[in-house]
């Protein structure tokens, strides 16, 4: 691979300096399945509108992309892959942007031969990487890396007890249960684990089940505004420990509904969302800025996503492993498809907005402790905290 | 578990119950009278809910549309009574369709960007939401009066999935929490409670009592009841049963509605939550075998009780504690119950 060069210079200059010599004119055709309606359409918008402000060039290379709503719904995600394999022929697939529907989604592209870098969140989209997830890409930061960054604040604030309030479901499940993990090999100590559903009307109870045991933080396993509740509860108590979101919680929905009840809380989180304020030698400032001036220079301020800026990330990653595939194929064939699926497993120190990815045969997502952040809501919004 | 935690279990689940209550009755009303398994209910709820939640932000509630756009279907559906039987009365309803939510509209396009008082957002909002439940019994279950239950039961399924998509359609899959009447805690008995609570609570008692005072004391209440009692007795002494039903949905909508606006501080509501309380408030009607208010209501009371405190102790299990409560119910019924299937011709 040629990443130290691509490091040096920017990559899309280093893109073109690649290709040199390369007469080819074929289109690079990028699909991507997003979900665009139904429950998880928060997810799919802004990396639909991350989409449209994505380069229109790779290299010398023109690129079209092909996007299709699969309404939040895995059979509608698989019939949309095999239209993109089948009949727009497209190289490589950007998306799905859930869990549900990338796991279906898997199934197809591996007979079509055809790369996806998922937006979703769970490790197992690529995992092991065997069979048909030998075509499939996942860019979410492990779980364990957030829990780094909570427990690194824990002790530094000298806290040794923590609980959990958490999604009554598989997803609660997976997130508390990677937690506990790691609190047991940190030494806290677990005093509670509660949990409710994303559409309860009430989560008092749980809350003072919690707060009956006083821990010294209380971690909250929920995404996007239902977790929420248990926050504003713990405080209407007068709870006064740290209280960590999951951060699939960093939505501007989540600082709508919660409002003032959330100053304080801290999470795990994504560099790009305060990409702004992150020290000069973040290895993600750069690119994060780069994405958020984009977005935000087309869609207004504040209205930066974490979602979209996986499907950038996603594109950064096409972008770096395109040149050696055309030094393989041309564009539009099973050959390039397979080289290009061969380059992107190669990724090496690839710098995006959301951390740096160093892919292996084994290990189709890449990211480490740089792809997470320590951040709190201050004044109404997201603000960077350094942790030493 | 001490006194204090005690408390606050005991307002989380008087609150939850009440609102349950709430629920409770008038679906054993609008049952008892038309009949109808009032599904969509739990679909007023959220969208009285995100109706307030648009307007405290400025912004036009989508519900605006529906209810032009069920008031234009209605008008249409007098007008073809009309040209079927020449009734002058119909034409006058159509205009009634027509106008009423044209006004409605019309007063909320002028308010919304103004900043209104919190009485007037929940006025405007009531205003907005409780005739969309008339419309509902217009269009969809006045036609189909002398329908046997399971088909009723279908076009309440239909018409709850039909509201549920239109919320997500035009409020979005995210959810509001909206102001509260009453801000902050007050101190009670040395405890420290939400006013909020205390709000629902006490609202929630009033609207009860005078549903309560409504069908005991008014000639229309007595009307109702007779409705419900025995149909075609209640028509032969002169009641018009097909006002009676709108009657019915009048208070279903307007006490839906409230309850949508005294939850919405207290919790995050999204386009689907109204289901699941509907579905409580169903259960607690269940167990007064959808024909007895006061057991209803003490269902209602007991299922937040139950759901606050297993909550508590054992929280990944309470819905299945919740919804599981319902089987004994229903032997219990059962057993101690004799059989009085409803006359379906």
């Amino acid at each position: 691979m040629k990443s130290a060069r691509l490091r040096l210079s920017t990559a899309l200059v280093a893109a073109s300096l690649a290709l040199g010599a390369s007469p080819a004119l074929a289109q690079i055709k990028i699909g991507a399945i997003l979900s665009l309606t139904g429950p998880a359409a928060s997810l799919g918008i802004p990396e639909k509108q991350t989409i449209d402000i994505l380069p229109r060039k790779i290299g010398d290379q023109d690129v079209t992309y092909v996007i299709l709503d699969d309404a939040s719904d895995p059979s509608a995600a698989v019939r949309a892959a095999r239209k993109l394999m089948d009949e727009e022929k497209v190289d490589v697939i950007l998306g799905p942007s859930i869990t549900p529907t990338s796991l279906a989604v898997v199934e197809a592209i591996g007979p079509g031969e055809t790369a996806m870098i998922s937006a979703a969140g769970s490790a197992v989209i690529a995992r092991p990487v065997e069979g048909n997830k030998r075509w499939s890409f996942v860019l979410a930061p492990a779980e364990t890396s957030m829990a780094h960054y909570v427990y690194g604040k824990m002790t530094q604030d000298g806290q040794k007890t923590v609980a959990f309030i958490g999604y009554n479901d598989a997803f609660g499940d997976s997130f508390i249960g990677n937690f506990k993990r790691v609190a047991e090999e940190k030494g806290f100590q677990v005093l509670a684990d509660e949990r409710f559903n994303a559409r309860d009307t009430s989560v008092t109870a749980q809350a003072l089940s919690v707060f009956g045991h006083s821990p010294d933080a209380v971690i909250i396993g929920a995404s996007g505004t239902p977790g929420v509740g248990p926050v504003l509860e713990l405080r209407n108590l007068g709870y006064e420990g740290s209280i960590f979101l999951n951060q699939g919680m960093a939505n501007p929905d989540v600082l709508r509904v919660g409002k003032e009840g959330l100053e304080g809380v801290m999470l795990g989180v994504s560099p790009a969302l305060v990409a702004e304020q992150l020290p000069e030698d973040h290895p993600s400032r750069a690119e994060g800025v780069r994405y958020v001036t984009a977005y935000e220079g087309a869609y207004g301020p504040g209205t930066r996503s974490l979602f979209g800026a996986t499907v950038w990330d996603a594109f950064l990653i096409v972008e770096n492993a395109v040149p050696a595939a055309l030094n393989a194929a041309q564009p539009g064939t099973v050959e390039f498809r397979r080289a290009l699926r061969d380059a992107m497993e190669n990724t090496t120190n690839l710098i995006g907005a959301q951390g740096v990815f160093n892919m292996t045969p084994t290990d189709h997502n890449g990211t480490d402790l740089r792809a997470q952040v320590l951040v709190g809501v201050k004044d109404g919004g997201w603000s960077y905290i350094p942790l030493d | 578990m001490n006194s204090t935690v005690a408390v606050l279990l005991t307002q989380d689940a008087l609150t939850n119950g009440a609102i349950y209550a709430l629920l409770a009755m008038t679906l054993v009303m609008v049952f008892s009278v038309t009949r109808v398994i009032l599904i969509p209910q739990g679909e007023i709820v959220s969208l009285a809910a995100l109706t307030l939640a648009a307007i405290e932000m400025s912004h036009l509630p989508g519900t605006v549309w529906l209810l032009l756009g069920g008031g234009v279907v209605a008008a249409a559906m007098e007008l073809w009574t009309f040209a079927r039987r020449g009734e002058r009365r119909a034409l006058r309803m159509a205009a009634a369709y027509l106008l009423v939510p044209a006004a409605i509209a019309a007063l909320a396009w002028a308010l919304v960007p103004h900043e209104l008082t919190i009485w007037g957002r929940m006025a405007l909002a009531l205003l907005i939401v409780v005739p969309l439940s008339q419309l509902m019994y217009r269009i969809a279950y006045r036609p189909l009066v002398n329908a046997s239950v399971l088909l009723l039961l279908i076009v309440s399924m239909a018409i709850h999935l039909v509201l549920m998509g239109f919320g997500l359609m035009v409020f979005g899959a995210e959810g509001v929490r909206t102001q509260a009447i009453i801000p902050g805690m007050v101190k009670l008995f040395g405890y420290n409670l939400r006013a909020q609570a205390l709000v629902v609570m006490v609202i929630s008692a009033v609207l009860i009592v005078a549903m309560a005072l409504f069908f005991s004391r008014t000639l229309t209440g007595k009307a109702l009841r007779a409705t419900a009692f025995n149909r075609t007795g209640a028509r032969l002494v002169g009641i018009r049963t097909e006002a009676s039903g709108q009657i019915a949905f009048l208070v279903a909508g307007l006490i839906g509605a409230i309850s949508g606006l005294l939850i919405a501080p207290m919790t995050t509501i999204y386009f689907d939550t109204g289901f699941l309380i509907g579905l409580k408030g169903f259960i607690a009607a269940i167990m007064g075998g959808l024909a007895s208010y006061p057991l209803a209501a003490a269902g209602a009371v007991l299922l937040g009780f139950i759901e606050s405190y297993s909550s508590f102790w054992l929280s990944s299990y309470k819905e299945v504690i919740v919804f599981a409560l319902i089987i004994p119910v229903l032997l219990w019924r059962n057993l101690t119950h004799v059989e009085h299937e409803e006359d379906e011709e």
